[in-house]
């Protein structure tokens, strides 16, 4: 017969109905992803005990690790799906199933996509952008040398996946912690000369309940990102930038 | 007159998002609807770079230079004034992306870096990287997202549109959409609207483009009595990696920064590729296009691959593969294409600094699309259109680079022109058709959950992308596209047989997948229908039964409307006002 690849996906039909895990079998083919897994099941939508059932929902879109739409978790870790790929995650026991559930942190939609929004919500709490004047043509931006580039870019490359979030043990209702991407990029925008005269509204955005504070330095975003942002980095500078915010303020204001 | 104009912008990535800044600076009130969270869109996927001649690194490089390359590299069949306006706007446009925050490259001395790209001769090419559309859609982001804090943009993300509301006179007054999570139906008023939508990828099953790239939006609106132009150009990519589920893009910038390609000279050559010395490499591109070398214009790297590979038998151990070698650049070059080297090492397993990479062309960039004039508005009143969902710029064949500056360009002249037309408009009589428009999208949807049919939407799509793929890319026979139009028209008759394996009223992706799937195979049909009727080869469409350009008879833009249920294609004059028409030749030394 030939080799089968046993999927069990944690499944909800909406954010209110119960959760069921369900379990498939799908023909082996050499370089099958996460993503191409799940188009098999919809094309062909019947569980591993013969019963029809519905096509998995789930987020994805570039399908090449730089939208940040499919999260999930894969065998327990939070990593993208289309870059999970399957003869990997079987290396060494291929009969071993694959577990797919949602991120556990964010408000499940269907599925496995959930609702991430809240990371959106706040860059805009943050500030993250540059407030220029306008779009007309005001000529050249200031000169930066490659070393300023070189420091930002790997800040930039955020997809807001949202893994660091999920794996970041104070990411919680309790402390309303906004976690790593947001402080990275508040750190991004501080360093650009344009961007920076935002930086004290930034800092004071972090200061208080939710902010700076609450990170417990356990590093598991650093480990998760699959974009290798220097989080803790991040977080270690805006940190000590938030403090002496933090006292200038309690002298000044 | 509108007191306050409402303007509707329908897709988020770059071109959908520069629009939506200039009508809010401009004091529009403006909604921006998405499938996706915008920051997901399409346009992160773009890698090399973004054209604009800036001319710093003393080459003599020019605007007009720019224009020329640009028109020539698309085979005369892109309207020229609108390339004129673009390339002339390109440095200013480049200037503002990096005032708004972009980790451009840049020289020791602080300047943008810029790389050379493929149809040109010039380092013409700002870049961030090799993620420079991802970093132009996340900076635009960052200043929708600073107007929407402001209350000057509202964001309907999750939402597709279905379809434009029109009056009784054929005048746009909204349009019909679906949220995503709800699957509520609903319309929305507007005095105009700005589609935004991308490409069309998926009707090729695999290509480069993300999952939401169906052409759906741009269907939806040719079924609605707008004009499809130029359907038939599709860019195949030279290098993409193929894949199972879609193929992933190998930016042309890994030959601007000095990638060879190539294959061996003896098809028996069982060596690792490291261990083949030079003179057993047949650098095919090099040795044929002495001049421009790897950095020929797409359509033509991309047959020459082809050919190596089912004419020469050439390819990597009979596969349909050949090398892409960046083995023996310097680290500092390497280090500019991180992005892209991530996205094999990650996907195919191999490390490209180590191990030539293997490469075939996809299917990748949508040259044609919704007809505009050059004020972006399309043949419908109100309807307006801009970055890869219309047709305008890029001709027969874009140019690697041009997207990104198009789309910005597009969406900066939409954006404008959408609200002074909103400023003149009469308002509408009784409801505007909102009512019969709703009712006729409700319709629909009826229909596709109450069908018990026994085919599966996903395979149809499968079958789909197989003929497209088969018959209508990189080589196209008139016989061929025959059979695709026949098999096209058997699975929009099967489509009336479908089953919704998920009938449910929440977060239907396969209900909605399944509405995208029918406007797929009616603008397949546009694809198919225009390459049928084009006996000639220019740019992208390369017929061997015709093989050569005929201006007489082809220098003209293909209309499809849709007429009886199906594409009615007509022809118009291409504006030559700036560049007289020559041969295309690259070859030269």
């Amino acid at each position: 017969m030939p080799r089968t690849i046993k999927v069990e996906i944690k499944r909800q039909s909406n954010p209110d109905a119960p959760v069921v895990t369900e379990k498939f079998e799908i023909p082996y083919r050499p370089n099958m992803n996460i993503t191409s897994l799940l188009g098999e099941i919809a094309c062909n939508p019947i569980t591993a005990d013969g019963k029809t059932t519905a096509p998995i929902a789930y987020d994805s879109n570039c399908l090449e690790e730089i939208c940040g739409s499919c999260a999930m978790l894969i065998n327990g870790k939070a990593r993208m799906a289309c870059s999970a790929l399957v003869d990997k995650l079987q290396a060494g026991n291929p009969d071993e199933p694959i577990t797919l559930a949602p991120l556990s942190k964010f408000p499940v939609v269907r599925d496995l996509s959930v609702d991430r929004s809240v990371l959106f919500q706040n860059l805009k709490a943050v500030k993250a952008w540059v407030p220029i004047d306008g779009t007309y043509d005001l000529g050249a931006a200031p000169r930066q040398f490659p070393q300023i580039q070189e420091e930002r870019y790997p800040l930039s490359n955020c997809i807001s996946c949202t893994i660091c979030m999920e794996v970041c043990p104070q990411f919680n209702d309790s402390t309303n912690f906004v976690g790593a991407a947001t402080i990275a990029q508040v750190k991004l925008f501080n360093m650009d000369p344009a961007g920076s005269v935002l930086k004290e509204e930034r800092l004071r955005a972090l200061a208080g309940d939710g902010g700076v504070q609450e990170c417990g330095f356990a590093q598991n975003c650093v480990e998760a990102c699959p974009k290798q942002l220097p989080l803790t980095e991040a977080i270690s500078d805006v940190t000590r930038e938030v403090i002496v915010q933090q006292v200038k303020d309690f002298f000044t204001r | 007159m509108a007191a306050s104009p409402r303007i509707i912008v329908v897709g988020g990535g770059l071109a959908g998002l520069s629009s939506v800044i200039k009508i809010a600076e401009a004091g529009g009130t403006v909604y921006l609807f998405s499938i996706v969270p915008v920051k997901r869109s399409n346009s992160v996927c773009a890698q090399g770079g973004i054209n604009a001649a800036k001319d710093l690194k003393g080459e003599g490089d020019s605007v007009l230079k720019h224009f020329d390359d640009t028109v020539y590299g698309g085979d005369f069949l892109a309207n020229q004034t609108p390339v004129k306006n673009m390339t002339a706007q390109g440095p200013a446009i480049i200037d503002l992306l990096d005032r708004m925050g972009v980790p451009f490259n840049r020289t020791p001395e602080g300047l943008l870096d810029f790389r050379r790209f493929g149809g040109t001769l010039y380092q013409r090419t700002a870049f961030a990287g090799a993620t420079t559309g991802q970093q132009l859609l996340y900076a635009l982001d960052e200043q929708v997202r600073r107007h929407e804090s402001e209350g000057k943009v509202t964001k309907y993300e999750g939402w597709e549109f279905l379809s434009a509301v029109l009056d009784d006179n054929g005048v746009c007054r909204g349009i019909v959409a679906m949220n995503l999570r709800t699957m509520e139906t609903r319309t929305f008023p507007a005095d105009a609207i700005i589609i935004c939508t991308g490409g069309n990828g998926a009707i090729f099953g695999k290509s480069t483009n993300s999952v939401v790239c169906t052409g759906s939006a741009q269907s939806a609106l040719y079924q609605q009595g707008a004009f499809y132009a130029n359907g038939e150009f599709i860019q195949v990519h030279p290098t993409a990696i193929p894949g199972e589920d879609k193929l992933r893009l190998m930016s042309e910038s890994a030959r601007g920064e000095g990638g060879r390609v190539w294959v061996p000279r003896d098809r028996n050559d069982k060596r690792v590729a490291r261990s083949i010395p030079e003179a057993d490499r047949y650098y095919f591109l090099e040795e044929r296009y002495p001049k421009y070398g790897n950095l020929v214009p797409r359509d033509i790297a991309t047959r020459e691959i082809f050919k190596i590979v089912y004419e020469d038998n050439m390819g990597i151990d009979g596969q349909p593969m050949v090398y892409l070698d960046l083995t023996h650049l310097p680290k500092e070059r390497l280090h500019k294409l991180e992005g892209i080297l991530e996205i094999y090492e990650k996907f195919v397993g191999d490390d490209p600094r180590e191990v030539p990479m293997k490469i075939f062309p996809g299917v990748h960039y949508t040259m044609g699309g919704l007809w505009v004039d050059f004020n972006q508005q399309t043949n419908i009143p109100g309807v307006f259109a801009a970055g890869e969902a219309d047709y305008s710029i890029h001709g027969a064949n874009r140019l690697g680079a041009n997207s990104l500056l198009y789309c910005i360009y597009g969406g900066f002249v939409a954006g404008p022109q959408a609200l002074n037309y909103a400023k003149a408009l009469k308002p509408a009589t009784g409801d505007g058709g909102h009512a019969a428009e709703l009712q006729r999208q409700n319709e629909k949807n009826k229909q596709l959950t109450s069908s018990s049919g026994t085919e599966n939407p996903f395979k149809i799509w499968r079958e789909l992308g197989e003929t497209m793929t088969k018959h209508a890319t990189i080589v196209r026979y008139n016989a061929g596209l025959d059979e695709a139009d026949a098999k096209i028209v058997e699975l929009l008759h099967r489509y009336k047989n479908i089953n919704l394996s998920d009938k449910s009223q929440w977060a239907n992706t396969s209900f909605a997948f399944t509405r995208q799937l029918y406007n797929m195979l009616e603008l397949g049909r546009v694809i198919v229908r225009g390459a049928r009727l084009r006996d000639e080869s220019r740019g992208a469409h390369y017929k061997p039964e015709f093989p050569n350009r005929n201006d007489e008879q082809f220098l003209k833009t293909t209309k499809a409307a849709f007429v009886d249920g199906a594409p009615s294609i007509t022809y118009e004059d291409v504006d030559t006002s700036h560049i007289k028409p020559r041969p295309r030749v690259y070859s030269s030394t």
